[in-house]
């Protein structure tokens, strides 16, 4: 079983969505515990994208939701009204599945956040940028370059960059949904290697369908089916012995 | 691709269990060799033999591929696991076989010993039994089963350390029981062994089914 006296980032209590009447997330409950990745697994449609975005108030865009229980990020409800949501979303960064540069320039696309946000002032950006990018292992290719457009980049170093935007605003958790799905397995290799060094100092939350992946990088591993998070564990119980025979048959791959 | 799991893993399956009746046969051939005082049976140990160390090869052979090739996890891995470390324990099951046999050959040599064979023909079947009942708890993924054959591994050791004794005893009082005690000593031990990896076997299954390495541990 998963070690509970982990710190928890990010948690979930009774939670569900509602897309109208179709009730997409029921009755979860979960700590995300900190400095780890955390892996939602499950077939499509089984709500995970959908509790990815819960962590950061993107689906309040969507026309129809509703949402009931509670999301706390170190012990403050972040649902509650007082809540800033672009405060929020800077707090907790999000990677989606295609790489989305700005059609700006790449040192411009990582001063963005923290020009925004106002973070730093104009004779901080260039530290701030460095810093960024140096996290995110992109410094060295691309120092010479920082006012070519970005999107004369690789996928991977897009991905590299989408990333490097999110730390320029000093985020605590990064929640990634299918970060590599676009990328051939080299680059994803790559962004593994990052996942793998960011999650010393960041919560990483990563929805993938890449069981492989989710067995390679993650701590702790959740099984979604039918908007119900089925099993939480410990990666290593989960792809070894899981107690759901759902997450059994997922995992062997008998379904999904 | 699930499909393609499942048929590889019951050839799989299917040659770990025709392991385990070379292996069984092994022993019976080598155990009727040495309390019928015959050769004849003793020839068919050698030639099992041959078979097992082939099917030893190709269980680990099938079993990396399968896991190269299908990343198994959960139950699936760990038969695979299972599997390789059966695959190991019936090997040298055989191996043991042989000695029984090599062994009853010299004894075939020299006049039989007052006292026979004591109790080692009971210690042969207790171990044969505990193989046969292993391999049937790995087929049917029978816990319970597989807990009767690790509970029964205390009487063969009681058996092996009884034998040793009375074998100790008799070469202490008659110098010329020496060689043939000698040899019922290491047939006593090569059937403690083989009773040992039917342990192993049956604790296997046990991780196999529930997930859980009882090895090392009292039987809950």
């Amino acid at each position: 079983m998963m070690d509970n006296t982990s710190l928890a980032s990010l948690e979930s209590r009774k939670l569900n969505l509602f897309y109208g009447n179709f009730h997409a997330i029921k009755d979860v409950t979960v700590r995300i515990p900190e400095k780890s990745i955390t892996s939602i697994i499950g077939p499509s449609g089984c709500g995970k994208s959908t509790l990815l975005r819960i962590f950061n108030r993107m689906n309040d865009l969507i026309p129809g939701v509703r949402i009931t229980g509670q999301v706390l990020m170190h012990g403050h409800n972040i649902y509650s009204k007082h809540m800033d949501t672009a405060v929020l979303r800077k707090r907790v960064g999000m990677v989606f599945q295609r790489p989305n540069p700005f059609p700006f320039s790449i040192f411009e696309n990582v001063a963005y956040g923290p020009k925004i946000h106002d973070l730093a002032s104009e004779r901080e950006l260039p530290e701030i940028v460095e810093n960024s990018l140096k996290k995110s292992g992109l410094w060295d290719e691309l120092k010479d370059r920082l006012s070519d457009s970005a999107l004369s980049l690789s996928p991977e170093q897009r991905q590299r960059l989408c990333i490097s935007r999110l730390l320029a605003t000093e985020p605590e958790v990064l929640l990634m949904d299918e970060p590599c799905s676009a990328l051939d397995p080299i680059a994803t290799a790559k962004i593994e290697e990052l996942m793998l060094e960011l999650r010393q100092k960041y919560t990483i939350v990563i929805v993938t369908h890449n069981m492989q992946q989710a067995a390679r990088i993650s701590n702790f591993t959740a099984f979604m089916l039918l908007g119900e998070m089925l099993e939480f564990d410990s990666t290593s119980a989960i792809f070894t012995n899981p107690q759901h025979q759902k997450t059994q048959d997922y995992v062997t791959g008998r379904f999904g | 691709m699930r499909r393609q799991f499942e048929e590889a893993e019951a050839e799989l399956k299917n040659q770990i269990v025709a392991m385990g009746s070379l292996a069984e046969e092994m022993i019976h051939s080598a155990i009727q060799g040495l309390s019928e005082r015959s050769r004849e049976p003793l020839g068919k140990v050698t030639r099992n033999e041959e078979q097992v160390n082939r099917l030893h090869i190709a269980v680990d052979s099938r079993s990396v591929n399968l896991i190269a090739l299908h990343q198994p996890t959960a139950t699936d891995l760990r038969f695979i696991i299972a599997a390789t470390k059966i695959n190991s324990d019936l090997e040298r099951i055989g191996d043991q076989a042989v000695n029984i046999s090599e062994t009853t050959a010299l004894l075939l040599d020299m006049p039989q010993l007052e006292r026979k064979l004591l109790d080692i023909p009971r210690m042969a079947e207790l171990a044969q039994g505990m193989l046969k009942d292993s391999l049937d708890a790995f087929v049917r993924r029978d816990v319970a089963l597989a807990r009767t054959v690790i509970a029964r591994d205390e009487e063969e050791d009681k058996l092996k350390s009884q034998a040793f004794n009375e074998l100790m005893h008799l070469m202490q009082s008659d110098a010329s029981t020496i060689q043939r005690a000698l040899g019922l000593i290491l047939i006593a031990r090569n059937l403690e062994r083989i009773a040992d990896h039917a342990t192993n076997i049956a604790e296997d299954v046990i991780f196999m089914t529930l997930g859980k390495d009882i090895r090392h541990h009292a039987v809950q």
